[in-house]
């Protein structure tokens, strides 16, 4: 049990959620790898943004959202009185739909969530080189800006920022990625560039994607879920969702019968 | 087919009329400003002099300079601006980013935008019963400052508020998604970035606040002293009151100086407006988002 738990990187257990007196979650049971690609699809309004944001409780900032059951991250409760909100959203982070890349330069953008991690120990300028050109180099970034990291990041192309984005989770050391829509902003170039960077992180980290792009999910993914209002329908290996889906109502979105 | 009908000529017609109405209208409109400046630049601008501008009043003060007033003006604005920005940009923060939407916040908003339409006698009047008697200030700079500051505080709140809010909220989430608590996404992210606004309410504050009167009246203006405040709990002269003193309450006034005295609270007031404008002009250059 133990062993297995310590596999999963998020587990949810009879998870039901309220905004307001509107149920958008019903009793999802769900266990998502560790360190591999998950997608999870499913016509607008099914749940799957909802699923995504209770993971780093971002829900809770709108006062009226109701939560039953339980959400373990790394076999731990984040929804326990004794978790640290802080700690949730450092362990977890998460790239939103439209890039959101703060407007300070690209620099400061990258070592934003290290400084405030860190408040009270100065960094040293060369701690803090090495920490940018990583975490560029791994969005495959840093031959692009490595010349221009002073410039303001909003400047940059909706695809650099959305890879800006993902770079700037990394040096506080998250398990968990969380990608809400990551591409849907982007032209097709841009959506297949960050897809490829996506595709790079496998193995390093959790990555949880929700998208409306089924196409992406099957390039993208390993596993796949499919919900539809509010239910989990179905949870398997991408290739075999796509290709023998076990139930009607999988079958007939994969085919684009509604969605 | 495609020459025009009645119709269009019709309509036509009455464009031509509702832009030239309209036009005329918005003339109308300029007509106060220009004639305003320009009578007092015609009949103010002879009597304006490094010694009008540095020196006290004499004879009564139907001769000498305004310097007292002008410096007296400066004083007042200065504490009331120290007394009032602090407590509003606080109270803007606030509201603004850890207030929620309850009936509390929103009898709150109320409260404030009733405070901006308050009358200024009526400021006057609870500066007076507030600060000099209450407080025991007496008429001094210091009374009359913190009514000013009271009177104005709905305009730092109100401008505070609304560049806070026009940040993204994409910028917020940004930041709490990174695990940055409320503070440090208020002092890292949104106050740069609503730097500009507050600053240009500010400075708005200033050029309103100069032009005061009734407040500061019974509150610690004079009609005339002969020396300078030593200190805020001293009496000052201002200009705003020193335009009135010697408009109406002093015979054998030369038929010029009020016009200084106008001008040059005047020329104040439009060079407040305009660093506001610059400074808001060369800011939001450069920001992009």
């Amino acid at each position: 049990m133990q062993e297995q738990a310590g596999n999963m990187a998020i587990r949810t257990q009879k998870l039901n959620l309220w905004y307001g007196t509107f149920q958008a979650l019903f009793d999802v049971d769900l266990d998502i790898k560790q360190g591999i690609i998950t997608s999870m699809i499913g016509p607008s309004g099914c749940g799957k943004s909802t699923f995504l944001r209770s993971v780093n409780r971002i829900n809770e900032r709108l006062g009226y959202v109701r939560i039953t059951g339980t959400i373990d991250v790394m076999g731990e409760n984040i929804y326990d009185p004794e978790v640290e909100l802080i700690q949730v959203r450092k362990q977890i982070g998460m790239v939103f739909q439209r890039p959101n890349p703060l407007p300070i330069s690209i620099r400061e953008n990258v070592l934003f969530g290290h400084h405030i991690h860190n408040a009270g120990r100065k960094t040293s300028k060369s701690e803090d080189d090495d920490i940018v050109e990583d975490a560029l180099k791994t969005v495959l970034l840093w031959d692009k800006v490595k010349d221009k990291l002073d410039k303001k990041a909003t400047a940059l192309s909706l695809e650099e920022q959305q890879k800006l984005c993902i770079a700037r989770l990394l040096p506080v050391k998250p398990g968990v990625l969380l990608m809400d829509e990551p591409c849907s902003a982007l032209d097709p170039k841009g959506t297949e560039a960050v897809e490829e960077l996506i595709w790079e992180l496998r193995g390093q980290y959790t990555i949880l994607i929700v998208t409306h792009n089924m196409a992406q999910a099957r390039r993208a993914s390993e596993e796949c879920i499919f919900m539809l209002m509010g239910k989990v329908v179905e949870h398997t290996e991408t290739g075999q969702m796509f290709v023998t889906p076990q139930h009607k109502e999988t079958s007939d979105y994969i085919e684009g019968r509604y969605g | 087919m495609f020459e025009s009908t009645e119709l269009n000529r019709r309509n036509e017609t009455r464009q031509k009329l509702f832009r030239i109405g309209l036009g005329t209208m918005t003339g109308i409109l300029i007509l106060p400003v220009v004639l305003i400046m320009s009578t007092l630049i015609y009949k103010g601008a002879p009597v304006i002099s490094f010694e009008f501008l540095f020196t006290g009043p004499t004879k009564g003060m139907t001769a000498g300079g305004i310097f007292p007033a002008l410096l007296g003006t400066i004083l007042l604005v200065v504490v009331a601006l120290l007394a009032s920005v602090p407590l509003g940009i606080a109270a803007a923060i606030y509201l603004s980013e850890y207030a929620s939407d309850n009936w509390f916040t929103r009898a709150i908003n109320l409260a404030i935008i009733n405070l901006a339409g308050v009358p200024s006698i009526v400021h006057a009047l609870f500066g007076v019963g507030a600060f000099v008697i209450f407080f025991k200030f007496g008429t001094s700079i210091l009374a009359a400052s913190l009514t000013l500051a009271i009177m104005t505080l709905p305009v730092v709140i109100v401008a505070t508020r609304e560049s806070l809010q026009a940040v993204p909220m994409a910028f917020r989430e940004a930041c709490w998604n990174m695990g940055a608590t409320r503070w440090q996404t208020i002092r890292r992210v949104v106050l740069p970035n609503a730097v500009t606004g507050i600053l240009t309410g500010v400075i708005l504050e200033v050029s309103r606040t100069s032009g005061e009167t009734a407040p500061i009246m019974f509150t610690g203006a004079a009609f005339f002293l002969p020396l300078l405040p030593q200190g805020v709990l001293d009496q000052t002269m201002a200009l705003s009151l020193h335009l009135f003193v010697v408009s109406t309450q002093v015979p054998n006034m030369p038929e010029q100086l009020p016009f200084g005295v106008a001008l040059v609270l005047i020329s104040m007031v439009l060079l407040m407006n305009s660093l506001s404008i610059a400074l808001r002009m060369y800011l939001r250059g450069k920001k992009k988002w």
